[in-house]
C-alpha cells in the first residue's frame, strides 16, 4: 500500500482552515446514523467521544478502567502548551509550531505540527468554559510558566496536575453525553481484537474483566485512543495498565506502526530503589524551572558520597558539576528532555552518580529556597516535594532531590494520515496512540495538547469526511469477520491459560523490560540491539512455552489480562529494536553511539532518514516490511539542535 | 412526590430539619436553665414555684410548648429515619475498623447519646411536668403548686441524682457535637466563623449540662 | 536518609486479606505470610510479593484495583488495619509504604465496604455510582467549539484557588470507605463547590445540586453527620467546608428554583 500523507496543498498556514472546508460533511440530521467506537478514554479518547456526541453521532466508548477519570492522561502533572501570547513574550503559533518541530528533531510533519500549534489556542478555550482550573494570577487572568525546552511562558497549568483536571474537564464532557444517551459507556472492557470488514474498520471484540464475556460490538468507524507504550520496559513512568494491545492487535489487522523506537527517556523521575519496583514515579519537568541539576566533579567525591564517608552538605559548591548549566548555557537545566536524560546518563556512566546505586543525580532547591523563601517555592512544588518525600522518606526542603531518567512517552505509534486515519480505512488513531506530532522527541507539556487537539478539534471534522462516503445504514456484528475475530480472541486466551508452565507473566514482562533498558533505552548500538532481537526471540518462545497461570476466562483474573498485554509487548518489542536498527541515525531519542558529534550529541542524517519508518506486519515471526513516508521541510530549516 | 416531600425527605433535607431543630432546642435548653437556676434561690422554694406556676399557665408559653414538642419530635423521627438509613448503607461492615483514629466517640455516637437522653427525658417529663400539670402537688405558701418541694426530694435520692448527672453528661457530648455540627449541615462554614462556633459549642455544651448537673448535686449534697 | 538506605532491614508479616469470587458469593478473610519485604516498597509492591508467591504455588493472586501508583489515577482501594487507605494520612494506598510498618506486623486489608460500592472480586469494587452521580449533573453543558477566549472570564486568585483545591478530588472513595454512615457526600460536594465557585458554573448552579444530590441518595449512600472521618481519610485533603456549601446550594437550589419535581 503507499503511503498517502493526504496532507493539503497550500501554503502551511492556510492548509487546516482549507481542509475543513474541503471535507466532506455528514447532514445533520444522517449523524445519528453513525457509529463510532472509540477505545480509551484518557484526554484523546474522552474528549473525542465527548464531541462528536455533540455533533450526534452514536458513540460507543470503551476502557478497561472501572471509570473514565482513570485514564493515564490524569497523572500528567506540568502543563499544557498553546499559543496564546498571553504573556506578551513573543510567542506565536508559528513559534510553537517551530520549538516542536525542532523539538522533535525534524522528524514530525509539518503540516499536523502547525495545525496542532493552532489548534492550541482554542483547547484553553474550551477547558476554561468547562471549568477547569487553571492557575490564575492575582488579576484573575490564566498564568502561564515556561517548561522545558522553550524560550517562552506559554505553559498552562493546575498546579502540580494539570493532567487530571483536564481529564476531569474532558470526563465532564463525556459524562454529560452519557447522561443524554449519546454515549454508551462500556468500562472494565478491554479491546482484545479488531474486525475488518471488506478492508474497513468495521468493530472491535472485547473482554469483560468482571465477567470475561467476549462481545463484539460494530460501528462505522473504530478510533483508538488507546495511549503508549512505554511499559514495554517494564519500569516506566506509566501506569500498570497502560499497554500496546490494542493498537498492536490493529497493527497486525493491518494498520502501519510508525518509528516505534521513539521513546522518551524523562530525565526528571525517582530513581529505582530496588528489584521489587513496579513503576517509576515522575517529578515534573517544571521543577527544572528552579531546581539545578548536578554531581561531584570528581568520582571520587561521588563514590565517598554513595559510601556514606561524606554528606551531601559537605561538597563545596566549587566541587559541585552543574553539567547542564556547564554545557548548555543558553537553555541551561531547561533543555530538552533527551539532551538532560542523556546528560544525567552520562555523568552516571562516568562515575560520578549519587544514591546507593550511583544511578542518580541531584535536582536542588537550595538556591530557590535561598532566593524565593520556603513559601513560594512550596506554593510551586508543595505537591510534588510531598510526594517525593512519601516515596523516598526524604525532605527535599532539606536534601537535594535525587532524579533520574526513566522511560514517560512514545512518541512512535501506529501510523496516520492528516486525517488521523490509519493504513486500514476507518480506523483512526489520537492522541499518544498515533505517531504523528513529535518526531524523535516530544517537548514538555505538549501531550496534553496533542491528546486534546486530536480529539476536541480534528477528529470530528475529519472523522466525517470519512463517514460522509458510505451509507448510513446500520452496522451489525453478523459478518463473519466478527465470529471469526471473536473466536480468534477465545482460542488465544485458552492458549494462554492451557500452558501451565512455571513462570509468572511478570517474570516475563520483567525480563522484556530489561533487555529492552539495556539495549533499546537511552542510547543503543547495532551489536546491542542485534543481540536484543535474539534475547527477545527467545524470551517470546519461552513465554509461549512456559507460562503461568491460573483461574479461568469467566471471572476477574488479572493475571490473565498482564499476559495478553504482556504477549504483545514481545512483539512489539522486537520491532522497535528492528527499528532503532534500521535507524542509523541519531535524532531526538533515539541515540545511536555509532552516530553523534565530537561532542557527544546526537547526529541525525537527514539525507537518508528524514522519513517516518512505517511498519507492515506480515505474519507472525516474520520480519516486518518498511514503508517510508518522506517528511518535506518547506518552513523549517533542517538544523542541528543547538541548546548551548 | 411533590417537590416539598422530595426537599424533605431527600438526605440532606432531613440533615437541615435535624440541625434546624437542634438549634432551636439549643435555646430551649437555655430557657430552661436560666429558669430553673431559681431553684438557688434561698426563700423555700417560693420563687420557684412562682416562676414554675407562670410557666404552666402563660398562654403564650403554653402555645411555644406545643413548638418544643414539634422540634423534639422532629429531631427524633428524623434523626431516627437518617440513623435507619445510614446503618443500612453498609450491609456488610469491616472486621477491622478503627474510628477512634480518624474521629472522636461522641460524633459517631449521636444516635446512642440521643437515646439515652430520650430516656432520661421520658423520666423528667413523667417525674415532673406530668405531676406538675396534672398531678396533685400540694400548695406553696404563694398557693402556687409546690413543686420545689417534689424537686428537692427527688434529689435526696442517689440513683435519681445519678440519673441525671448521667444525662446531663450524655447531653454535653451530644451538645459537643451537635451544636457546631448544626451550623455545618446549614451551611454556615466559613474560616473566619466556623473555629469561633466550635469554641462556642463547647462553652455551650458545657455551661449548660454543667448547670442542670449542679442542681441535683446541690440538693443531695447540701441541702 | 531512609530513602536511600541499602540496610533497610527486611521484614516478615502476616497478611489477614478478604477473599470473595465475585459479586454473589460469600466472602472471608484468609491468612498469609510474606517474607523479606523491603520497608522501601510501596505497600502494593508488597501485595504484588503476595501475587507472584500465590501463582507460583498455583494458587489464585489476590484481585485489586490499582493503576497509576503514584496517587491521582484514585484506582488503590484498600482498607488497611482498620483505616480507609491505611494508617498515614494524606496518602492513598499506593503511596503507603512499607517502612511504616514493621516486622511480625499483621496487617488486615479488605475492600471499601458500602452497599453502594458491590465487591467484584476480592479487594476489587465497583465505584461506578461515582460516574452516575456526575453524570447526574457534575459539568458544565458547553458544546466543544463557540466558547469565548479564555482570558475573558477572570476568575479571583482566590476563588479559583478554592475551586481548583475542591476539583483535586481522586474519586477514590475512601471518604464512603472511612464514614460510619458509607456517605458519599464529601465526593459529592467537591464538584459541586468546584463548580459552584467558579463564574462558568453558574448557569446550571440549581438545577446541578438537585440532580447530583438526587442522584447520590438514589445511589444507596448514607447521610452525612459532620463526624468529619472522610476529610479526616481523604487522601487529598478534601475540606468539610464543602459539605457546608453543598448545603447551602441545596437549601437554597431548593427554596428558590422553579424546579417543581
Amino acid at each position: 500500500m503507499n503511503l498517502d500523507s493526504k496532507i493539503p496543498e497550500g501554503p502551511l498556514a492556510e492548509k487546516w482552515e482549507k481542509h475543513k472546508f474541503n471535507v466532506k460533511l455528514v447532514n445533520p440530521a444522517n449523524k445519528r446514523k453513525y457509529d463510532v467506537i472509540i477505545v480509551g478514554t484518557g484526554l484523546a479518547g474522552a474528549s473525542a467521544a465527548a464531541s462528536l456526541a455533540e455533533l450526534g453521532y452514536n458513540v460507543k466508548a470503551f476502557t478497561y478502567h472501572d471509570s473514565p477519570r482513570r485514564a493515564h492522561s490524569i497523572a500528567a502533572q506540568g502543563g499544557i502548551n498553546a499559543a496564546k501570547n498571553y504573556q506578551n513574550d513573543g510567542d506565536s503559533v508559528f513559534r510553537l509550531f517551530y520549538d516542536t518541530i525542532k523539538g522533535g528533531d525534524y522528524r514530525s510533519r509539518e503540516a499536523n505540527v502547525y495545525r496542532l500549534a493552532q489548534v492550541s489556542v482554542n483547547i484553553i478555550d474550551q477547558c476554561v468554559a468547562q471549568g477547569v482550573p487553571f492557575a490564575r494570577e492575582y488579576g484573575g487572568l490564566l498564568a502561564n510558566r515556561s517548561f522545558g525546552g522553550a524560550q517562552v511562558s506559554r505553559t498552562f497549568y493546575a498546579r502540580g496536575q494539570t493532567g487530571q483536571q483536564l481529564l476531569l474537564g474532558a470526563y465532564s464532557a463525556l459524562s454529560r453525553q452519557i447522561a443524554y444517551g449519546k454515549v454508551k459507556m462500556y468500562t472494565r472492557s478491554e479491546m482484545l481484537e479488531l474486525v475488518v470488514v471488506d478492508g474497513k474498520a468495521r468493530g472491535i471484540v472485547t473482554r469483560n474483566l468482571i465477567t470475561g464475556e467476549i462481545e463484539t460490538h460494530a460501528a462505522h468507524a473504530v478510533v483508538l485512543a488507546t495511549g503508549g507504550y512505554g511499559n514495554v520496559f517494564y519500569l516506566s513512568t506509566n501506569a500498570k495498565y497502560c499497554n500496546v494491545t490494542a493498537p498492536w492487535r490493529a497493527h497486525k489487522k493491518g494498520a502501519y506502526f510508525a518509528n516505534p523506537c521513539f521513546t522518551q527517556i524523562h530525565p526528571t523521575c525517582i530513581p529505582v530503589s530496588g528489584d521489587y519496583q513496579s513503576k517509576l514515579t515522575l517529578m515534573s519537568e517544571s521543577l527544572r524551572n528552579d531546581g539545578r541539576v548536578w554531581v561531584p566533579k570528581t568520582k571520587e567525591m561521588a563514590e565517598r558520597l554513595r559510601g556514606g564517608q561524606i554528606r551531601v552538605a559537605d561538597i563545596p559548591e566549587e566541587e559541585r558539576d552543574y553539567f547542564l548549566e556547564r554545557k548548555y548555557p543558553s537553555f541551561g537545566n531547561l533543555v530538552p528532555r533527551d539532551v538532560a536524560s542523556r546528560n544525567a546518563k552520562q555523568a552516571c556512566d562516568e562515575g560520578r552518580g549519587v544514591g546507593s546505586t550511583g544511578l542518580a543525580v541531584y535536582l536542588d532547591f537550595a538556591d530557590a529556597i535561598k532566593r524565593e523563601g520556603v513559601d513560594k517555592v512550596s506554593q510551586k512544588y508543595g505537591n510534588l516535594f510531598a510526594m517525593y518525600e512519601k516515596i523516598t522518606a526524604e525532605n527535599p526542603y532539606e536534601l537535594p532531590m535525587r532524579i533520574y531518567p526513566a522511560v514517560h512517552y512514545t512518541m512512535g505509534g501506529l501510523w496516520v494520515d492528516y486525517n488521523l486515519m490509519t493504513s486500514i480505512p476507518g480506523l483512526y488513531a489520537t492522541g499518544e496512540c498515533n505517531f504523528s506530532d513529535h518526531g524523535a522527541n516530544r517537548l514538555g507539556a505538549s501531550a496534553l495538547m496533542q491528546g486534546l487537539a486530536d480529539g476536541y478539534f480534528v477528529i470530528p471534522y475529519t472523522i466525517g469526511d470519512y463517514l460522509a462516503q458510505m451509507p448510513p445504514t446500520p452496522v451489525t456484528t453478523q459478518h463473519a469477520a466478527f465470529k471469526e475475530a471473536e473466536e480468534a480472541v477465545h482460542a488465544r486466551t485458552q492458549k494462554l491459560l492451557s500452558i501451565k508452565g512455571t513462570r509468572t507473566p511478570n517474570e516475563f514482562h520483567k525480563a522484556l523490560g530489561h533487555i529492552m533498558w539495556d539495549h533499546c533505552g537511552m542510547s543503543r548500538n547495532a551489536e546491542g540491539l542485534q543481540f536484543a532481537k535474539q534475547e527477545i526471540q527467545k524470551l517470546r518462545r519461552e513465554f509461549w512455552s512456559d507460562l503461568k497461570l491460573t483461574g479461568t476466562n469467566e471471572e476477574l483474573n488479572q493475571m490473565l489480562e498482564i499476559a495478553g498485554r504482556v504477549a504483545d509487548f514481545l512483539e512489539l518489542g522486537e520491532l522497535m529494536v528492528d527499528d532503532a536498527l534500521n535507524r542509523k541515525e541519531s535524532c531526538g531519542g533515539h541515540f545511536r553511539e555509532e552516530y553523534q558529534t565530537p561532542e557527544n550529541e546526537a547526529l541525525r542524517d537527514d539525507e537518508n532518514f528524514a522519513y517516518v519508518a512505517a511498519w507492515e506486519w506480515t505474519g507472525d515471526n516474520q520480519p516486518e516490511t518498511l514503508h517510508k513516508e518522506e517528511l518535506q521541510f518547506e518552513n523549517v530549516k533542517l538544523t542541528q539542535r543547538s541548546y548551548k | 412526590m411533590s417537590w416539598i416531600t422530595k426537599t424533605f425527605t431527600s438526605s440532606i433535607g432531613r440533615k437541615v430539619i435535624v440541625a434546624i431543630t437542634g438549634l432551636f432546642l439549643c435555646t430551649f435548653l437555655v430557657v430552661h436553665l436560666v429558669g430553673n437556676l431559681q431553684l438557688f434561690k434561698d426563700d423555700g422554694g417560693a420563687a420557684f414555684n412562682i416562676y414554675s406556676h407562670f410557666m404552666g399557665t402563660n398562654p403564650v408559653i403554653r402555645t411555644l410548648e406545643w413548638v418544643l414538642v414539634l422540634g423534639f419530635g422532629f429531631h427524633i423521627y428524623e434523626s431516627y429515619t437518617l440513623a435507619v438509613r445510614n446503618r443500612a448503607a453498609r450491609k456488610v461492615g469491616y472486621v477491622d475498623s478503627r474510628p477512634s483514629e480518624n474521629s472522636p466517640w461522641y460524633s459517631r455516637s449521636m444516635a446512642l447519646l440521643g437515646t439515652l437522653i430520650l430516656i432520661f427525658l421520658i423520666v423528667h417529663m413523667y417525674n415532673f411536668f406530668y405531676r406538675a400539670r396534672f398531678g396533685d402537688l400540694d400548695p406553696d405558701i404563694n398557693n402556687n403548686d409546690d413543686l420545689y418541694t417534689l424537686v428537692v426530694t427527688s434529689f435526696k435520692q442517689w440513683w435519681y441524682v445519678l440519673l441525671y448527672v448521667g444525662a446531663q453528661i450524655a447531653l454535653c457530648y451530644h451538645l459537643i457535637h451537635g451544636f457546631r455540627s448544626g451550623f455545618q449541615t446549614l451551611g454556615l462554614n466559613h474560616r473566619k466563623y466556623t473555629p469561633i462556633i466550635r469554641v462556642i459549642g463547647y462553652i455551650f455544651a458545657i455551661v449548660v449540662c454543667a448547670g442542670f448537673a449542679s442542681m441535683p448535686l446541690y440538693f443531695y449534697f447540701f441541702k | 536518609m531512609a530513602g536511600n538506605n541499602p540496610n533497610a532491614k527486611p521484614m516478615n508479616l502476616t497478611l489477614k486479606v478478604w477473599r470473595q469470587r465475585n459479586r454473589n458469593s460469600e466472602g472471608k478473610i484468609v491468612e498469609y505470610q510474606v517474607k523479606d519485604i523491603s520497608p522501601e516498597m510501596s505497600f502494593l509492591e508488597m501485595l504484588d510479593v503476595l501475587n507472584e508467591d500465590l501463582l507460583l504455588k498455583g494458587d489464585e493472586p489476590v484481585a485489586f484495583d490499582h493503576d497509576c501508583r503514584e496517587g491521582i489515577c484514585g484506582s488503590c482501594d484498600l482498607f488497611i488495619n482498620g483505616r480507609a487507605h491505611g494508617p498515614e494520612k494524606g496518602t492513598t494506598t499506593c503511596q503507603l509504604h512499607m517502612r511504616k510498618f514493621s516486622d511480625g506486623d499483621t496487617i488486615t486489608i479488605e475492600p471499601w465496604r458500602a452497599n453502594a460500592f458491590p465487591v467484584n472480586r476480592d479487594l476489587s469494587v465497583d465505584r461506578s455510582a461515582f460516574d452516575r452521580i456526575i453524570q447526574a449533573g457534575g459539568y458544565i453543558s458547553v458544546n466543544t467549539g463557540g466558547v469565548p477566549d479564555g482570558n475573558e472570564i477572570p476568575i479571583p486568585k482566590n476563588i479559583a484557588d478554592k475551586a481548583f483545591e475542591a476539583a483535586t478530588c481522586i474519586s477514590c472513595g475512601a471518604c464512603v470507605a472511612a464514614c460510619k454512615n458509607a456517605s458519599a457526600m464529601l465526593f459529592v460536594s467537591a464538584k459541586i463547590s468546584q463548580l459552584a465557585l467558579l463564574p462558568q458554573g453558574q448557569v446550571e448552579r440549581k438545577t446541578r445540586v438537585e440532580n447530583m444530590v438526587a442522584q447520590m441518595d438514589k445511589e444507596g449512600f448514607g447521610a452525612c453527620t459532620n463526624i468529619g472521618q472522610c476529610a479526616a481519610e481523604c487522601p487529598v485533603g478534601i475540606s468539610l467546608e464543602n459539605i457546608a456549601l453543598m448545603n447551602r446550594e441545596f437549601i437554597s437550589a431548593k427554596a428558590t428554583s422553579e424546579n417543581l419535581a
